[in-house]
C-alpha cells in the first residue's frame, strides 16, 4: 500500500540485534561454506590445481578474510548455544540479555587469543 | 485563620515558598511532533508533517496527538478509545518503538528532538497511523480465544486453585494492541505468522485448567507458521504495554507442543 518514504527503522534491542547479527554471520558462513565445498572438490579434478587456489589463499587480504569468518563462526556459534538455551532452558527468556553479555565476552576472549596467534602467521611469515 | 479562609478554598492546601509557583501549576515545555502522514484519497506519496506545540509535563504523547488534530490539523487520523492504557486502540510506532501513545509521557522521550510517531509495522496502512487490523484479529480468532469445556456445565462456578490460576496469569492481561505482533520481524516480512499476540492469547486458555481444547490449540500452532517462525528477538517482550514476557509464553507454548504436557 504506502511506499516511500520507508521510515524509520524500528529501534528493537539486544535481543533484535543479536538476531539480525545471527542472520548475517549465518549468510557469511553459508557463502564460505559454498566456496568451500568447491576448492576442497578440486581434489578430485587433480591434487596440483587444489594446491594452486589453496596457495592463492596465502596473503594478507584472504588473512584477514580468514579472521572475519572466524569471527562470524565463533559468534553464530556461541549466540546459537544461547538460542538453544532461550528455547529450551526455562529461564532462558528471562536470562537473555545477561546470555548476550556472555556470548560477547567469549566471542571477545577467543578473539582476541585467535588474532594473536593468527596474525602472526599471516603477517609474520 | 479560618475565619479569614472559610469563604474562599486555596487552591493548593500545601504550602509552597513564593517563586514556586502556585499549587497546581505544572511546568510546560516545547516539542516538534513529526507524524507520518498517508492519505490515500489525496496522494500514494506518504509524507511527513511536523507540528511545533507547547505541551505540559502531564502530557503523553496521545495528548499532543489531540492538540494537533483539534487545533491545527483536523485530518490527522489516529485510533484511540478509553485514552488510559485499557482498550488497545492507539499502538503506534513512537521514535521507532511500538508503543501506546496514551502510555508514553512526553517528558520520558528526548524532547531536544523531533518525537516521531508511525504506524505500526506490518499491517496495511488505511490513513496516517490507522492500520488494518483485520489479518492481526483473523490469527487471534484463529486460536480459539474462547473456554471450551467438554464436561457438564456446572452448577455453580467452575473451580480452579490459585496455583492453577497463576500458572496463565501473565497472558490474562493482554489487551488485542497489536504492538507486539508489529514490532516482530518475522511478522513484517511473513504476514501469515500467528504472531506474538495471538500466540499470548492462545496461553492463556492452553494453561488454563478449566479449559479442554488445548491439544487443539497446540496443533493450531504446531504449524509452519506457527510458534517455530518465533526467532526470539524479543521486540515483542520490549513492546508490550502491559509488561506480558511474551517470549516467555512463547517458548512454553513451544515446549508444551514438544512435550505434550500441560
Amino acid at each position: 500500500m504506502s511506499k516511500t518514504p520507508a521510515g524509520t527503522l524500528y529501534r528493537g534491542r539486544e535481543g533484535m540485534w543479536s538476531w539480525v547479527a545471527h542472520r548475517i554471520t549465518g549468510v557469511v558462513i553459508f557463502f564460505f561454506l559454498l566456496v568451500h565445498v568447491l576448492d576442497t572438490s578440486l581434489v578430485r579434478v587433480s591434487p596440483e590445481a587444489y594446491d594452486a587456489v589453496i596457495g592463492s589463499y596465502k596473503n594478507p587480504i584472504m588473512g584477514l578474510g580468514e579472521l572475519g569468518l572466524v569471527g562470524a563462526i565463533v559468534f553464530h556459534a556461541f549466540n546459537g548455544l544461547r538460542v538453544i538455551l532461550i528455547d529450551f532452558w526455562k529461564k532462558g527468556p528471562k536470562y537473555q540479555r545477561q546470555m548476550l553479555w556472555g556470548v560477547v565476552g567469549l566471542w571477545l576472549v577467543t578473539m582476541i587469543a585467535f588474532s594473536i596467534r593468527h596474525l602472526a602467521v599471516v603477517f609474520g611469515g | 485563620m479560618s475565619t479569614e479562609t472559610a469563604e474562599k478554598e486555596p487552591a493548593s492546601k500545601v504550602d509552597l515558598a513564593p517563586g514556586i509557583g502556585g499549587g497546581g501549576e505544572i511546568p510546560t515545555f516545547d516539542v516538534t511532533l513529526k507524524v507520518r502522514r498517508y492519505n490515500p484519497e489525496v496522494s500514494d506519496e506518504v509524507h511527513w508533517d511536523e507540528w511545533q506545540l507547547t505541551m505540559y509535563g502531564t502530557d503523553r504523547v496521545l495528548d499532543a496527538l489531540h492538540k494537533v488534530k483539534w487545533e491545527h490539523d483536523g485530518t490527522v487520523s489516529f485510533r484511540r478509545s478509553c485514552a488510559h492504557g485499557v482498550c488497545g486502540s492507539d499502538a503506534m510506532r513512537i521514535n521507532g518503538r511500538n508503543r501506546l501513545a496514551c502510555k508514553t509521557l512526553l517528558k520520558d522521550l528526548d524532547t531536544s528532538k523531533p518525537i516521531l510517531v508511525e504506524p505500526i509495522k506490518g499491517l496495511p496502512v488505511e490513513k496516517d497511523l490507522i492500520v488494518d487490523m483485520e489479518p492481526f484479529f483473523q490469527s487471534y480468532r484463529e486460536i480459539m480465544p474462547f473456554l471450551v469445556n467438554k464436561g457438564h456445565e456446572p452448577t455453580k462456578e467452575r473451580l480452579q486453585s490459585a496455583e492453577e490460576r497463576e500458572r496463565y496469569d501473565d497472558t490474562t492481561k493482554c489487551i488485542l494492541c497489536a504492538a507486539c505482533t508489529s514490532s516482530c520481524p518475522v511478522f513484517w516480512t511473513d504476514g501469515q505468522y500467528f504472531g506474538p499476540a495471538a500466540i499470548v492469547n492462545a496461553h492463556r486458555f492452553i494453561f488454563d485448567s478449566r479449559d479442554d481444547a488445548g491439544d487443539m490449540r497446540l496443533e493450531i500452532l504446531n504449524d509452519k507458521e506457527g510458534v517455530w517462525r518465533c526467532r526470539t528477538t524479543f521486540n515483542c517482550t520490549e513492546a508490550c504495554p502491559r509488561g506480558i514476557q511474551v517470549t516467555q509464553a512463547i517458548a512454553e507454548v513451544k515446549q508444551a507442543i514438544l512435550t505434550r504436557k500441560i
